[in-house]
């Protein structure tokens, strides 16, 4: 389409330009700008206040020799794959099915994306309540006549990151849910019908047709729970706020106790800036794998 | 929800300086939620009403690891307070030094503080470069357990009278089915009852050496291995006890439910609102009844600095109210605290508030750990004993190398 007697590229659209000039100014400013700045003071050993007070890579070893910042990156890392593999497989699965033309459709729909109305707040505490040994499925279990019966998964430390992860699934599937839906709608239904005269079987259709249709709606989804993965703070805090001990701790909460409670800000600048690198050393590769190689390409 | 939402209006606000909507208007932070402590407050809030101003209440959940960040952002974010409670000592003292607080010297030297606050340790900790910046109000000290004489009868055991006697009462407690030592969850708990063990086994020498002077190979010797054997032998102890809030555990030693808490003596109120009286239902043992002492922590109120006069003028008539004599009793006798000021008469305190104040008269005091530890290392602390509380596979050795590095490290 493009007309190879253009005037200067810079010029083109000049009105939506200036338009986003704004945004250019504020992504510019609070992104990179507060960015580099997070990143020079973590290496300064400010304390409450921010201090230009050069302590070099100090504030990084201390960082590293603490078990609390491994225990939750591990944590981090444990509830990242999980949630990412059982957000996609769930979520497909229960699009599938209620793609089955089923009865009440709408409801079930509305049943299962409910929890996505609800904060990770709400979902924390409503869950916290859930698998409290004296209140929640424990008890009610044991009234049943399984006096022995022992689920308290938020008061075990070896277990106490799936009790998160439970309430983590609860609260966002549906919502991945409803995006396959959609993407499973907007598969044409010749597709099906070519495969139903050929007689594939209608799962082989869905694992070799139609997932890699969809893969512009796999990438979206991917997407929005891997941005929920890495910020996950508050349904910490509303469950289990790190406990039992430092068991259920995640970086996002480290950070934050380490720059208010601790009133060191280096400390906690430090640990924000190696969750940015993380972030940086998964996201490059695949934007670049995804964006840069083949342009052209959907 | 109402904390959370604050601390995202907090750390979202970009610097815009507003003042109160109504000039005599004055919001107070502070984290007194549980049944005794919301009593006591109304006290402060019923005097400054009565002034003419209006207390706005703005009370926040969680106790103090989780309102400080609040409480600290919101003033590092342009949206000061009219007043907040902190504990003395070092939480605010850079909020002081970068000039973010109100100066209450002229008020202080007009009433006279220096003389009447008792011990002086305590104004010492507001001061800053000869100025005062806060109003103490009471003095909490955290060296007491706290015996349920209900599960000591039910397990058909003598309620004992120091903590020897309290582990070896234990089997018999576990054999009635309670849990002999109640503990929350929250790891300023833990962190708090490794202090009190600390000075109860190993003497306010050791202490000393350790967190005013830093002393790390102290903290690495063989009078510290018996205080983390010590501990390690309380975490046995409390095995069963789930609950988070420090109200929540007091509950179960008024419920009978648990022989006994390791807890500051704010824990007090509590037993006063469910009605019980001391000696009669419940026992308090200071300094573990090894090592009689009490330590001057305690609470008090700072001003942030505000542009607006009328503000300023609202704040210093709190200040003087919060120390006046009235006040002073009417809010530490619902508080469980023992009062700053020597010179009134707290006669109608119960029994435990009497022992108290008997320790404070005769001197056993010792700073708290607030007045001589950095928050960043109080944290640090925190973190290691709440992870030693809940990981059985730690061992006392280990906590307590982790303990000495900390202290190597220590500002």
């Amino acid at each position: 389409m493009a007309q190879s007697t253009r005037p200067n590229r810079l010029f083109r659209n000049l009105n939506a330009k200036i338009a986003a000039l704004p945004m250019i100014a504020t992504a510019l400013v609070v992104f990179i700008g507060f960015t580099v700045w997070t990143i020079v003071h973590s290496f300064t050993k400010s304390k409450l206040l921010p201090k230009l007070d050069f302590v070099g890579f100090a504030q990084y070893e201390r960082l590293w020799g603490t078990r609390r910042w491994l225990v939750s990156i591990e944590n981090l890392a444990f509830y990242g794959i999980s949630s990412l593999v059982f957000s996609l497989t769930i979520g497909f699965l229960l699009a599938c099915l209620l793609d089955q033309k089923i009865r009440f459709e709408n409801t079930f729909r509305t049943i299962i994306l409910y929890p996505f109305a609800l904060s990770f707040i709400v979902t924390g505490l409503v869950w916290q309540w859930i698998l409290n040994p004296e209140f929640g499925v424990q008890n009610i279990v044991r009234s049943l006549g399984f006096s022995e019966f022992v689920f308290d998964p938020l008061y075990n430390a070896d277990v106490v990151i799936f009790g998160i992860l439970i309430a983590g699934l609860w609260q966002g599937t549906g919502f991945i849910m409803v995006i396959m839906l959609a993407g499973l709608r907007g598969i044409d239904q010749e597709i099906w019908k070519a495969s139903r005269i050929d007689g594939i079987p209608s799962w082989k259709t869905y694992i070799f047709v139609v997932i890699p249709m969809m893969r512009p709606v796999f990438i979206t989804a991917l997407v929005l729970i891997a941005a929920g993965i890495v910020k996950v703070y508050d349904l910490v805090v509303a469950q289990t706020n790190g406990g039992p001990g430092n068991a259920s701790e995640v970086p996002a909460k480290y950070v934050y106790d380490m720059m208010f409670k601790n009133q060191n800000l280096g400390q906690g600048f430090a640990a924000s800036t190696v969750m940015l690198l993380s972030v940086l050393v998964i996201l490059i590769p695949w934007a670049y794998l995804e964006f840069g190689g083949r342009k052209g390409d959907k | 929800m109402n904390s959370l939402k604050k601390l995202l209006v907090a750390t979202t606000a970009i610097c815009s300086v507003t003042a109160g909507a109504f000039a005599t208007d004055l919001e107070v932070t502070h984290w007194w939620t549980s049944g005794g402590e919301a009593a006591a407050v109304a006290e402060f809030a019923k005097a400054f009403n009565a002034t003419g101003n209006n207390w706005v209440d703005g009370a926040i959940a969680g106790g103090g690891g989780v309102a400080r960040p609040v409480i600290i952002s919101r003033i590092l974010g342009g949206d000061p307070m009219g007043a907040t409670q902190l504990n003395h000592g070092r939480q605010a003292e850079e909020l002081v030094e970068a000039g973010l607080m109100l100066d209450l010297t002229d008020i202080a030297t007009e009433g006279g503080w220096r003389d009447i606050v008792n011990p002086t340790g305590l104004l010492d900790s507001c001061t800053v470069d000869g100025k005062i910046y806060c109003v103490p109000v009471n003095i909490h000290s955290w060296q007491w357990i706290w015996l349920s004489h209900k599960a000591f009868a039910d397990a058909g055991v003598d309620v004992p009278s120091n903590w020897d006697e309290f582990t070896a009462s234990a089997d018999a407690l576990v054999a009635a089915g309670k849990t002999p030592l109640a503990m929350g969850q929250q790891s300023w708990q833990s962190s708090g009852a490794f202090g009190v063990i600390n000075v109860a086994i190993g003497g306010l020498d050791l202490w000393t050496k350790i967190n005013v002077n830093k002393d790390a190979e102290a903290a690495a010797g063989p009078e510290m291995a018996k205080v983390f054997e010590a501990y390690g032998a309380a975490r046995v102890l409390s095995e069963g006890s789930n609950v988070q809030d420090w109200n929540q555990a007091t509950n179960m030693v008024i419920t009978g439910e648990a022989g006994g808490q390791i807890m500051g003596d704010w824990a007090q109120g509590e037993f006063q609102v469910a009605g019980q009286t001391a000696g009669v239902d419940y026992t308090c043992l200071p300094g573990l009844g090894v090592n009689e002492i009490i330590s001057t922590g305690g609470d008090a109120f700072y001003f942030p600095k505000n542009d607006d006069p009328e503000v300023t003028a609202a704040q210093k008539e709190l200040a003087k109210l919060m120390i006046s004599k009235p006040v002073q009793v009417a809010f530490n006798l619902k508080k469980g605290s023992l009062p700053v000021r020597g010179d009134i008469d707290m006669s109608t305190a119960n029994d435990c508030m009497q022992k108290g104040l008997e320790i404070l008269a005769a001197g056993n005091i010792m700073p708290d750990g607030n007045q001589v530890l950095s928050a960043d290392t109080s944290g640090q602390i925190e973190d290691l004993m709440v992870e030693f509380w809940n990981d059985t596979s730690m061992t006392p050795a280990e906590a307590q190398a982790a303990y000495a590095a900390i202290i190597a490290e220590a500002d």
